[in-house]
């Protein structure tokens, strides 16, 4: 098992290695000029040059690279070009919005997802598996944005004055505000790592809320919360549904699920007990995969819903040309996603007793 | 002892009436017979149906503005059949922020969206077909380094790759198909790979080399052709991807630009800040996008299971 483990985290350090090497050669060494794209007509060689110097742009591609590994390495990922604020406080302050968000959207897409998926199997070829199925291959289909723009047309003009109508944007009505956890715990001076972890709850207002049993502050930030969720969580849930499917009608005309039928096993047991755990490795593997679609869909979803998230951080920075926080954000999120899935790997040690020994 | 010989008008009969085997019809029959398919085939039907003849479709030029012509920016559709004044000129789906014609411009958005899924796709598929047949037919270092590339781009999440590539790149149309097809090209690569290795050691690839085939003719005229099949069913399946992803640039501003009609651009410039007051205009291209990727997902989805037997279910 540890043997599992540490043979794939030493996977993980080259692949690491290449996606620093990668965005590195996106933003240094693809044709495209920073200083142009960024001041436009305003560009000329004074200005360039000085802009160039700043930025370490005129130096040799090895030292930029070498320089670039050291600064990641210190978790330096470079300054805005426009505002020179650190991108990486830039993004730890955005940070917990969107993962609050694509929180939200996993448990949306996973739970839904697997019921759906789950119907489906047992009632093979029956109405709601069709319906189910047409569902998944349009959920697939529709844009993010588009869905978005339609739920919050929906829930906040047609259904307004309704009990069930959603609020279209931001993440507290308006007149609410949340007070941060580290004045609320008298954490206000201290500012290492804790600090830092009680910050990043604090953000999420959901988290804070519940963490400062402010009820009804929780319930109006998981208001915000459901129209942002389902947009970004469709996708994933569709995905999710098929391969629950797929996978459970697999394992389901396998010789043991008919010896448990034979032994006079209830069929809600059969698929329970006997079924799901077998199927559920490919639908983990996929969870895992959907993380990445989320944190990039939290680009559109935020820009729709105007929360501030990275995501919305990421659409600022392209109206403004500011390609520094991009390439952060890219590297971030690549890496999380290099992270969530070797969580998922290290995972199936405990769902495939197979994986264990090889 | 004498062989049983059939009479001779029985085999020039039985030589007339069967037709040589093809191909391309036995896979087109296949395809045909998936209900997915065939609603797929449909949808992507009238997509090229409105891409041909937009013009005529289209009362307007696309990219007119109307305000010459009397016509109010954001002015609500009006149909006449349904009730719409006749003194009103008629605009099945409205007028835009800028003065133009919407149903004109979804009209001609078709042939942009099937532009964008053909030619990004057609680019992945070229490219990564390239990448895989080196790194099969070649193997070793050189195989090493490519498939590792390779790895490497399918770790990144698609749209934000995409994103990191158009910022370098510069914001455009043409940028955005390029971001969205490198990013795919890995897919192609992985899959044209494998099949090499599969069929590098067929009796008949064998059999070439023995006769002296060079590597080219080998590659292009052995390989090739024989490890297409997954291309073509992944290539099918991706298309509907890569309408969806070069809409969600243009969406966010960096894809196609205005005045182009492209359905991205046209809901991300009237989206967000005109939902609650024309939401005519977002209606109609975010309906007409998501039915044309659902299209080709459909068709995708049925000419997987008919190329692919093992998924029949």
């Amino acid at each position: 098992m540890a043997q599992y483990i540490i043979r794939r985290l030493l996977i993980t350090i080259p692949v690491l290695f290449g996606i620093l090497t990668l965005v590195f050669v996106i933003a240094h060494i693809l044709p495209g000029d920073p200083c142009h794209i960024l001041l436009g007509e305003r560009a000329n060689a004074q200005v360039c040059g000085d802009f160039n110097h700043r930025f370490g742009f005129d130096r040799p591609v090895f030292d930029q690279y070498v320089t670039y590994l050291g600064n990641f390495a210190h978790g330096d990922l470079g300054s805005s070009f426009r505002t020179s604020r650190s991108v990486t406080s830039l993004l730890l302050e955005r940070l917990p919005m969107t993962v609050e968000l694509s929180i939200y959207a996993l448990i949306f897409a996973t739970t839904v997802g697997i019921l759906l998926g789950v119907i489906s199997a047992v009632r093979r070829n029956s109405k709601v598996d069709v319906a189910t199925m047409a569902f998944a291959n349009l959920g697939v289909s529709i844009p993010v944005f588009v869905l978005g723009l339609l739920l919050a047309f929906v829930f906040a003009i047609l259904l307004k004055n309704t009990p069930i109508s959603l609020p279209p944007s931001g993440r507290l009505s308006p007149g609410i505000s949340i007070i941060p956890l580290a004045t609320r715990w008298g954490l206000t001076n201290d500012h290492g790592f804790i600090r830092g972890v009680v910050d990043f709850l604090s953000n999420m207002y959901t988290v804070n809320a519940l963490l400062s049993a402010q009820w009804s502050i929780f319930f109006d930030g998981l208001r915000h919360m459901i129209l942002p969720a389902i947009a970004l969580g469709t996708i994933p849930l569709a995905i999710i549904a098929r391969i629950t499917r797929s996978s459970l009608l697999d394992v389901l005309g396998l010789d043991y699920i008919r010896t448990a039928r034979a032994k006079g096993l209830a069929e809600p047991a059969v698929v329970r007990r006997h079924g799901m755990p077998n199927a559920m490795l490919p639908v983990v593997t996929i969870v895992g995969l959907q993380v990445g679609g989320l944190l990039s869909g939290a680009v559109l979803t935020e820009t729709v819903f105007n929360l501030a998230g990275v995501g919305k951080a990421v659409f600022e920075a392209i109206e403004g040309h500011d390609f520094a926080i991009i390439e952060g954000f890219t590297l971030v999120v690549a890496i999380g996603f290099l992270l969530i899935n070797l969580l998922v790997d290290i995972s199936y040690a405990y769902l495939d007793p197979r994986i264990r020994p090889s | 002892m004498a062989a049983a010989v059939p009479p001779a008008d029985l085999v020039a009969d039985s030589f007339a009436t069967a037709r040589p085997a093809s191909l391309w019809r036995d896979t087109l029959r296949n395809v045909l017979r998936q209900r997915n398919a065939r609603v797929g085939l449909v949808i992507l039907g009238f997509l090229v149906f409105f891409a041909i003849f937009a013009d005529v479709l289209s009362s307007y030029d696309p990219t007119t503005v109307l305000f010459s012509a009397g016509e109010k920016r954001l002015t609500p559709p009006c149909i006449h059949v349904l009730g719409c004044p006749s003194t009103q000129v008629e605009h099945l789906f409205g007028i835009d922020q800028n003065g133009r014609d919407e149903f004109s411009r979804v009209i001609h958005g078709s042939r942009v969206s099937l532009y964008i899924g053909f030619v990004t796709v057609g680019f992945s598929i070229i490219i990564g077909t390239l990448i895989g047949l080196v790194a099969g037919y070649a193997g070793g270092w050189v195989d090493t380094i490519l498939m590792r590339i390779m790895d490497v781009l399918l770790t990144f999440p698609t749209l934000l790759l995409a994103i990191s590539i158009v910022a370098v790149l510069g914001y455009g149309l043409v940028n955005a198909q390029l971001a969205i097809g490198i990013v795919a090209i890995p897919v192609y690569s992985r899959i044209m790979r494998a099949s090499v290795l599969t069929v590098r050691s067929s009796d008949f690839v064998i059999a070439s080399r023995a006769l002296g085939a060079s590597a080219a003719a080998l590659i292009f005229r052995r390989i090739l052709p024989n490890a297409l099949t997954p291309i073509i069913v992944a290539g099918t399946l991706d298309i509907g991807g890569a309408v969806l992803n070069v809409a969600a640039l243009s969406f966010l501003g960096i894809g196609a630009q205005p005045p182009l009609a492209e359905w991205g651009s046209m809901i991300g410039t009237n989206g967000i800040s005109f939902i609650f007051n024309a939401p005519y205009l977002i209606a109609a291209p975010g309906i007409a996008l998501s039915l044309t990727v659902f299209g080709f997902n459909l068709l995708g989805d049925g000419v997987r299971d008919a190329l692919d037997p093992r998924l029949n279910r």
